[in-house]
């Protein structure tokens, strides 16, 4: 009993990374409908930056704000040179263009920082938590639910930004409706630029955790990849949602590869995730916090 | 001057209907093909047929492939690459227990099982669109290659993983030099092109183009949608599957998952949107230009490195490949997002004209 | 546009009832689009749909040709009842139908999307097709041939390889007439022909719907807000608003129906 509660924690945990990764992609969709593929590499570039500087002897909290500054340049960068000219494209050409631009940008990450792996350390030790192991014979990663905290701090800190500043207002107000937007002043490319800015940071968080779990490489931007499938799972609008569906994915795929998968030689969980999009798309398109799509002729 | 339409009038449908209506379009396909066929295979050498033309040849296909479901049906798709795959598979498989069966019919059953696949994995499409669809497409793509990896019956129990490709031998004669894998897949490619400029000009093909463009309406007017997209997935990934095992029969001369990668998926695609989507010409550009630029890349790095004397390492080249593909697509959407061979129509409205400005 | 017409011998003369709607209901979750609506419409008639906005007569069109399905009531044609018939099946039974907002294929030529009104005549399969083999082959020059016809019947020789994309919206509306009439309908439903039309681009569109009932015969039903064009053409006219029947009958009658009159006029009622 106690090691399947084990799977399901260590399972959430994960989740709440993807969590993370997903986390970018919502507020960029809302704000702006774009599909921003490219999360993934930026997630990567934010942790790769980080790493190279700190490894260079930089002070933590300086790297921090340089790889900050860089993740907000290549937003502000992205939305100028790429979606300006694209504005009144069919999505899916936008789509397209935010796979060209995970190739740019994996390709800038690793001819700047190099290719070789990086390990990443952030004071917290990725060893069960005394105190779970010792009463209750559990064993919970320290750095999962420090993880899982500093994912609970950026959703509440995105949440009253959203809700009670005047900005935040202006950022839904676009999301909901761009003419209408532009109708009372609000300037759509400013907007744009905080938003791409905060995906950027949160794209940093997301890559420093992730780093730390893995390490910073390049198999960092397949495990982004998982982000899709929870983005269908809580509705490509919807924070609430991203952060439950990370949980989902993150739980069940934990659970499929310890239960499933020695039935099926292992390995499920480069696609089990996907799987379970698939499923959920058949039956509930919109996910579960999504809006309903309707088709008018 | 020289490309003028004058004179040339058509007194029929079905010339009309043509695929070269223009003579001047039909002298110099003539003249291609004689060029392809005959001169290359006594000019080129053993490189050019292993590094360049056979490849480009392949992916050619792979695109037009991709073409039909996501330029024509407007099916998007990031599933090429496991197609192809399974294309591969199956025809070793094919040739491995079927030995009665020539080694053109292996061809055809792994694209025929690559077609199975691709209607099961079609049929999400009948409820989903867009790029919900692609992340459809993803776990078509991670599920298979992990089929491939896991069912020993697949590898024939191979520890490695990795397999030989069998000899193709017809009628005695082996296709075992460069030049003859060439002209193998040169014949091969060709009839599949032709076939595809078929269909995409006839019912089906405007069927696809409907469903593309408006799928309620096409509906309603009596479009049969169920029918239609999973024939598009079917012919796509037939062509892929083909694509596939030509791929590890004529070109890697093995066959193995890794070949079969993600990666593969999005370069296919890039070639359909560089080179044009919607358009059998632009398959065969997106493909020629994807395959040459790492080449050139590669070239050109070289010459900086003898030039200015410094050095210039693989990765750095492989990085500068990714930024230069994912800038160019950015260019292309931007720019044109037609493809080359929109470009190439423009121009050849431009040769209409000359030496006239207007 | 007060010319009477119709004054020669009709060459299809108005015949039994073909289509009949028997208390059709629609709702959207709580919007209630029709409630209540019968009428029916005889062969090779010119049926009119008019009333105010929001009166329900683009749903009304909708579930003639099964893109909604009414909550209750039927819908007969010719003598069989459907209650749940969907678009594909209306499109099989000889409903050809335009659309408000043109629905176009924009990626497409003209002579290509006329075409795709063809498909469902097409009987060859896709193998005969990529080896442009004989029956696809003379397959595809049979259907050229009855395009063509219609091309000429409405005057768009000049434009049949132009991408539709870039033609007028005159334009575009005649090319989706070729396209429903392509199908050989029996029924022709036509929503808002007129919209966003000039005068005369009005009259030509107006010739080309009287000619169409006049040589193929086809019944037409029409929804429309120029009340010229309705009482000049049609044979007969139901007005609807919010949603239920108020007026049924020739266009004097309608005319003068003083329920009618209050609801264009904005009276309460």
């Amino acid at each position: 009993m106690t090691f399947f509660i084990e799977v399901v924690a260590g399972g959430l945990l994960a989740g709440v990374m993807y969590s993370l990764v997903a986390l970018g992609f919502v507020l960029i969709y809302k704000a702006s409908g774009v599909f921003n593929f490219a999360q993934g590499a930026m997630v990567f570039l934010a942790a790769l930056t980080f790493v190279s500087l700190l490894e260079m002897n930089w002070n933590f909290w300086v790297a921090l704000a340089v790889t900050l500054v860089v993740m907000v340049a290549v937003g502000v960068l992205t939305e100028r040179i790429v979606l300006r000219p694209l504005v009144n494209q069919p999505p899916i050409t936008l789509f397209m263009a935010t796979i060209g631009l995970t190739f740019v940008l994996e390709g800038l990450s690793q001819l700047v920082w190099g290719s070789q792996p990086h390990g990443l350390e952030l004071g917290i030790a990725d060893v069960p938590m005394e105190w779970l192991s010792q009463k209750w014979n559990i064993n919970i990663s320290k750095f999962d639910l420090f993880a899982a905290a500093v994912a609970g701090v950026l959703v509440g800190t995105l949440a009253v930004f959203f809700q009670k500043t005047r900005i935040g207002r202006a950022l839904r107000a676009v999301a909901d409706d761009h003419q209408a937007a532009l109708a009372v002043g609000i300037s759509l490319q400013h907007i744009w630029a905080i938003v791409w800015a905060v995906a950027g940071f949160v794209a940093l968080v997301a890559g420093m955790m992730w780093g730390v779990r893995n390490g910073v490489q390049y198999a960092l931007t397949f495990t982004a990849l998982k982000a899709l499938p929870v983005l269908i799972l809580g509705g490509f609008e919807s924070v609430p949602g991203a952060i439950i569906g990370g949980l989902i994915i993150g739980a069940s795929e934990k659970l499929a590869e310890v239960y499933l998968g020695p039935y099926v030689g292992g390995g499920i969980e480069s696609w089990f995730a996907y799987v379970i999009a698939l499923l959920f798309l058949l039956v509930r398109p919109q996910g579960l916090f999504g809006e309903k799509i309707i088709d008018r002729v | 001057m020289l490309y003028r339409e004058a004179g040339q009038f058509k007194s029929t449908y079905a010339e009309d209907m043509q695929i070269f209506p223009i003579r001047q379009d039909r002298v110099a396909v003539a003249v291609l093909l004689a060029v392809a066929f005959v001169v290359v295979p006594l000019v080129a050498t053993q490189y050019w047929f292993s590094a360049l033309l056979i490849p480009f040849l392949i992916f050619s296909l792979a695109t037009l492939g991709l073409n039909i479901l996501t330029g024509y049906a407007g099916q998007i798709s990031l599933g090429t690459a496991a197609f192809m795959g399974i294309g591969a598979f199956m025809a070793y498989n094919a040739e491995l227990r079927l030995p009665w069966m020539p080694f053109l019919g292996s061809f055809a059953i792994g694209g025929l099982c690559a077609a199975l696949v691709g209607i099961a994995f079609g049929l999400p499409s009948l409820r989903i669109k867009g790029f919900y669809l692609a992340v459809a497409t993803l776990a078509c793509q991670f599920l298979v290659l992990w089929t491939i990896n896991r069912v020993p019956w697949i590898t024939n129990h191979s520890a490695s993983g990795v397999i030989a490709a069998q000899k193709m031998e017809m009628f005695g004669y082996a296709f075992d030099t460069p030049a003859s894998k060439y002209l193998l897949t040169l014949t091969i490619v060709a009839l599949m092109a032709l076939a595809a400029k078929n269909l995409v000009r006839s019912e089906t093909g405007r069927a696809f183009m409907a469903v593309r463009d408006m799928d309620v309406a096409a509906e309603v007017i009596g479009i049969p949608m169920m029918k239609t997209k999973l024939l598009a997935f079917a012919i796509s990934s037939f062509y892929c599957g083909v694509a596939g095992a030509l791929y590890a029969f004529c070109y890697l001369g093995t066959v193995e998952p890794e070949a079969f990668v993600l990666d593969i998926s999005f370069r296919v695609l890039f070639m359909v949107i560089i080179g044009g989507v919607g358009s059998i010409l632009g398959s065969f550009l997106g493909a020629g230009f994807i395959t040459l630029l790492p080449i050139f890349l590669n070239l050109g790095s070289d010459f900086i490195a003898k030039t200015f004397d410094i050095e210039i390492s693989h990765a750095v080249v492989s990085n500068l490949e990714s930024i230069t593909f994912g800038g160019l697509i950015i260019f292309f959407l931007i720019v044109e997002p037609n493809g080359l061979a929109r470009l190439w129509q423009i121009a050849k409205e431009k040769l209409r004209l000359w030496p006239f400005p207007h | 546009m007060t010319v009477a017409l119709h004054q020669h011998p009709r060459a299809f003369p108005v015949g039994d009832v073909i289509l009949s709607v028997e208390n059709v209901s629609l709702a959207f979750g709580g919007v209630k689009a029709l409630t209540d609506v019968s009428f029916d419409v005889r062969e090779h008639e010119l049926r009119a749909i008019i009333g105010p906005n929001g009166a329900g007569k683009s749903s009304m069109l909708n579930v003639l040709n099964g893109v909604y399905h009414p909550q209750e009531g039927t819908i007969r044609l010719r003598g069989r009842e459907f209650h749940d018939m969907n678009s594909h099946e209306a499109a099989g039974l000889g409903i050809s139908r335009t659309f408000q907002n043109i629905a176009l294929f924009k990626g497409m030529t003209v002579l290509d999307n006329i075409l795709t009104g063809r498909n469902l005549k097409m009987r060859s399969n896709f193998l005969e097709q990529a080896l442009w083999w004989g029956p696809a082959r003379r397959e595809e020059i049979v259907h050229r041939r009855a395009v063509e016809e219609i091309i000429d019947f409405l005057e768009i020789q000049h434009i049949r390889k132009t991408p539709v994309g870039r033609l007028p919206y005159g334009l575009q509306k005649r090319v989706e007439l070729a396209r429903a009439l392509a199908a050989e309908p029996t029924i022709l439903l036509l929503d808002e022909p007129m919209a966003g039309m000039n005068l005369e681009e009005k009259q030509d569109m107006c010739r080309f719907v009287l000619d169409v009932n006049d040589h193929y015969g086809t019944t037409i039903v029409l929804i429309e807000h120029d009340m010229g064009v309705v009482m000049d053409i049609s044979d007969r006219v139901v007005v609807l608003d919010y949603g239920r029947k108020i007026g049924d009958g020739t266009p004097n009658e309608v005319r003068s129906n003083q329920t009618v009159i209050d609801a264009y006029l904005g009276v309460t009622h």
